[in-house]
């Protein structure tokens, strides 16, 4: 009976932190939100975290976004073949592609290539006592350190997953068209007569820029929050690309649904 | 000078994914090739429209020379009333006939207009007359079940009885 009850309250305290996580991340967007206009004002604070998270992170994109796109090739043929329709494979890997792993994928990769860094700049930043430091000399670190990031992330992650579904697009054509030799003319015309400019790509693109605002978010939270310690930077990195990640495949299943789906 | 290459490194980075972008819209999508040309309408009601869907192809001779806008029940008739908008480049007779075909044995229903030898054109708004419902499978698996079973029943064949 008791071991019930405690495990019980366990389970309250947990459902009670994590609400508690869901307000914390709210209030921190909702501030950093109210000091838009402040933020804009210096577009160069953006335009240099614009070249740390989007232009280090093109190399990884780019190489993920061609071998996805050669797989779902070679794996989509196999499938295909067997019903006598080789010359979809194109339809089937652009929207493969744009609908969800252009930016699933690109999004995953963006929480473990730029979000881990961004949690530990800012959680070292808090752990040298550097934001107290700013909110000392009366610069706010939210406008001033958290708000670029922000804008930042949300720029950079839709340019990196239209990218990816792009670089993927020619993979697929690569194994298509050049190694088995599908017929390139009904590959591209398979390709553009099954894929919608607004359904598809544009809705694409609105999955990357929530991802994009979700991951950012995660992991300024997670860097801002953290413990001021060594080890409780670490834990946040690890948290960011836990906690990223996971709100990026859940949005995903809410965004397709809303989509795509016949609800 | 350190700022100048870091706007370049941005720059070019912005401009990679807007040319992303457009590879997107023009190559991968139908933008180019979608309703951007101006259109006019025809109505045609069908006893059965199958799974034909809005946004569905039009097509004379193979070629796409409209898309499915619209599909209504229409509650007089007891049929599916199908707005279709037709590429303004292209004028159809009087007399044409519209048949729902499958392209290929699983693929997409589409609209198969057949024109008729009528000088006189389909104008906007107009309603084709000649149409065709959408093969149902199941209705003629049923048929061909009901042809079979009123045929006299066949004695055993040769082979049979070995």
């Amino acid at each position: 009976m008791r071991i019930a009850l405690e495990w019980v309250a366990t389970l309250g305290q947990t459902a009670f932190k994590f609400v508690r996580q869901l307000g914390v991340f709210a209030i921190l967007l909702w501030k950093i939100l109210m000091r838009t206009p402040a933020i804009w004002k210096r577009p160069g604070l953006i335009g240099a975290q614009v070249h740390f998270l989007g232009n280090h992170s093109l190399a990884i994109i780019l190489v993920a976004g061609l071998f996805v796109g050669l797989v779902l090739g070679l794996q989509g043929y196999y499938t295909l073949r067997r019903y006598g329709s080789e010359e979809a494979l194109g339809l089937l890997v652009a929207l493969a592609l744009v609908r969800e792993l252009g930016p699933v994928i690109a999004a995953l990769l963006f929480a473990g290539r730029a979000g881990t860094s961004l949690t530990a700049e800012i959680g070292l930043m808090k752990a040298g006592e550097q934001l107290s430091a700013l909110e000392t000399m009366a610069v706010d670190p939210v406008a001033r350190v958290l708000g670029p990031r922000f804008f930042g992330g949300l720029i950079v992650v839709p340019l990196l997953a239209t990218l990816f579904s792009a670089v993927g697009v020619i993979g697929g054509w690569m194994v298509g068209v050049v190694l088995i030799g599908v017929d390139p003319g009904a590959f591209w015309s398979q390709m553009s007569g099954g894929v919608d400019f607004w359904d598809d790509v544009v809705n694409g693109v609105i999955k990357s820029v929530v991802f994009g605002i979700a991951v950012t978010q995660v992991a300024l939270m997670q860097g801002y929050e953290s413990r001021p310690t060594p080890e409780g930077v670490a834990r946040a990195t690890t948290l960011t690309v836990v906690v990223g990640s996971l709100a990026v495949l859940g949005l995903d299943f809410v965004l397709t649904a809303l989509m795509f789906g016949e609800l | 000078m350190q700022a100048r290459n870091l706007n370049l490194a941005v720059g070019a980075f912005v401009l990679l994914g807007i040319l992303a972008l457009l590879f997107m819209a023009l190559q991968v999508s139908n933008l180019s090739t979608g309703s951007s040309g101006s259109t006019y309408e025809l109505k045609a009601s069908f006893d059965n429209i199958g799974g034909l869907k809005p946004r569905a192809a039009v097509r004379s001779a193979g070629v796409l020379v409209g898309r499915v806008r619209q599909i209504q029940f229409d509650d007089q008739q007891y049929q599916a009333l199908v707005i279709l908008d037709m590429d303004a480049r292209y004028q159809f007779p009087k007399d044409t006939s519209a048949k729902i075909l499958t392209s290929g044995l699983l693929g997409d229903n589409y609209i198969g207009l057949e024109p008729g030898g009528d000088l006189e054109m389909l104008k906007a708004a107009d309603r084709i007359r000649m149409t065709q419902s959408a093969v149902v499978l199941e209705n003629l698996i049923s048929q061909f079940l009901y042809n079979k079973a009123t045929e006299p029943s066949s004695p055993p064949s040769g082979g049979a009885r070995k």
